[in-house]
């Protein structure tokens, strides 16, 4: 069973070649994934990220249940800001990533929409007495690039953003705009009903900002280091093996949140890392291709040609020593590669050159 | 006598009739030399969108029909090329190595990937016309 967003029509006019992901019909392309890729990293692009799953979580336990079940602490947010975060199983493992917004009244939690039924289920068993999920049918757009906020302020009554900060959100009417995003540029990813999407959707396309498709998003969210659930992470892998350690609270030490003890014994001894690879030889990094190291062999989680580098990156997991220079094996050729720290372009600027690892 | 009159489309893409095409999206053109001019189709390059690297057969190997005969990588995945027809990789485009994305721009002109020496020209008549390639493609699309 496939199903459509909101957008679908959007796209079709917009030339969209539309294909299956987890279980969505969404655009890949528009005509040129790198044109796509450079429209967000030069003016802005936007995409339909409305196959996402939306969970408004209320009531007087609704705190405390993101606190026993989320790896980060939603009690560190002030009302309307945001943050990052995995959700783990007893054993440690990634079961989805997610960003949860303090709103004055509730929470909400954005979720991928490959894990949308497990995450549902999950939280339904864990679910506390005195709270409420909720799931309402909406349009998400990501407006991304240096000036997503300057063309969304150009559109007919258009919210004006620029004193907005990085992961806080503001109410805009019926809108929900967060300034976040999964490309590693400036920009907002806006919620908001359906006929409002349809009509934003529009308003941004005339006001000259490009529709990017999946593919372009993929290529964004590598070169921006950020991690692809099911690709980069899964049940298999914890966050102190996947470079998201870092969005773990830890304290206070006395909250217990479920994975927590497997997370601890395994902290300050792993035996592997997700790193950033590049390649230096001609060719395209992949998913599953081996990586011979200095300290053991490791695999490719994901790989492509970087749009903005002009030649290939990837994230590997590798053993946790690792460094420097490696090879790739690309269909029975050893071809040369070098292990560095993520992300490799941010805000237009190429991060590779000064960070070895 | 006009271009129009020479070419057919399937759905969006050029399918030109001076050339034998493979169901797996590789052209073959035989020239008047008596060699033959690979190639991927507008199609092909349409469904794998930007190209971005060719790795193309070693000069000299002599390759079977349906083969392996190098790989085209665009941004979002590797696909093989296979021979269209037996032959001996006698001449490969050396503009792919710094501008694959020729492939995209002009797929059946400047975008080749290599010349064969045929082994036997009737080869070629195992091969797909312009309409029955474009059945092919037209199949895939729905």
């Amino acid at each position: 069973m496939t199903e459509k967003t909101p957008l679908y029509e959007s796209h079709l006019a917009a030339g969209g070649r539309m294909v299956d992901f987890a279980g969505w019909i969404m655009p890949v392309n528009y005509g040129s994934q790198i044109e796509e890729h450079t429209a967000v990293r030069t003016d802005a692009g936007m995409f339909d990220v409305s196959h996402m799953t939306i969970i408004d979580i209320e009531g007087p336990d609704a705190e405390d249940f993101l606190r026993s079940t989320i790896a980060n602490d939603v009690a560190n947010l002030v009302v309307n800001q945001a943050l990052y975060s995995a959700l783990l199983n007893e054993q440690g493992g990634i079961l989805d990533d997610l960003i949860v917004y303090r709103l004055a009244n509730s929470f909400r939690c954005v979720v991928n929409a490959s894990t949308r039924q497990k995450v549902l289920a999950w939280f339904a068993k864990h679910a506390y007495t005195n709270m409420t999920f909720t799931h309402k049918p909406q349009i998400m757009l990501a407006v991304q690039g240096p000036n997503a906020i300057l063309r969304l302020s150009e559109v007919p009554g258009g919210p004006k953003l620029s004193e907005l900060k990085p992961f806080y959100a503001v109410a805009f009417g019926d809108w929900l705009i967060g300034r976040t995003g999964y490309t590693g540029e400036d920009g907002v990813e806006v919620m908001l009903p359906v006929e409002q999407g349809i009509k934003l959707w529009q308003q941004l396309r005339d006001a000259g900002v490009a529709p990017a498709g999946l593919g372009a998003r993929d290529t964004l969210r590598l070169e921006a280091g950020l991690n692809l659930y099911g690709q980069d992470m899964d049940e298999t892998t914890s966050p102190l093996v996947s470079n998201i350690g870092w969005t773990v609270a830890w304290n206070p030490p006395e909250r217990v949140f479920i994975g927590r003890s497997a997370l601890e014994a395994q902290r300050g001894n792993v035996g592997e890392k997700l790193v950033g690879l590049v390649l230096e030889d001609k060719g395209i990094l992949r998913h599953d291709q081996k990586v011979i190291t200095n300290a053991g062999d490791g695999i490719i989680t994901s790989g492509t040609y970087s749009p903005s580098l002009e030649y290939s990156i990837g994230l590997a997991r590798v053993p946790a020593n690792a460094t420097g220079e490696c090879q790739v094996d690309i269909r029975g050729k050893m071809k040369k590669a070098r292990l560095v720290r993520p992300p490799f372009v941010r805000k237009g600027k190429d991060l590779v050159a000064k960070k070895p690892l | 006598m006009s271009q129009q009159s020479e070419k057919r489309y399937s759905s969006m893409s050029e399918i030109p009739n001076e050339m034998k095409f493979a169901a797996t999206h590789e052209w073959a053109r035989l020239e008047e030399d008596g060699t033959v001019t690979v190639g991927i189709s507008d199609h092909a390059q349409q469904a794998l969108g930007d190209v971005v690297f060719v790795e193309m057969p070693e000069l000299g190997l002599t390759i079977s029909e349906g083969e392996e005969a190098g790989v085209v990588e665009s941004v979002k995945a590797a696909s093989d090329i296979y021979a269209p027809i037996r032959g001996e990789v006698i001449e490969v485009n050396p503009k792919l190595d710094d501008a694959p994305e020729t492939v995209n721009e002009d797929p059946y002109g400047e975008g080749w990937f290599f010349k064969l020496q045929p082994q036997d020209l009737s080869d070629l008549d195992e091969l797909l016309d312009a309409e029955a390639y474009a059945e092919v493609c037209d199949s895939e699309e729905h």
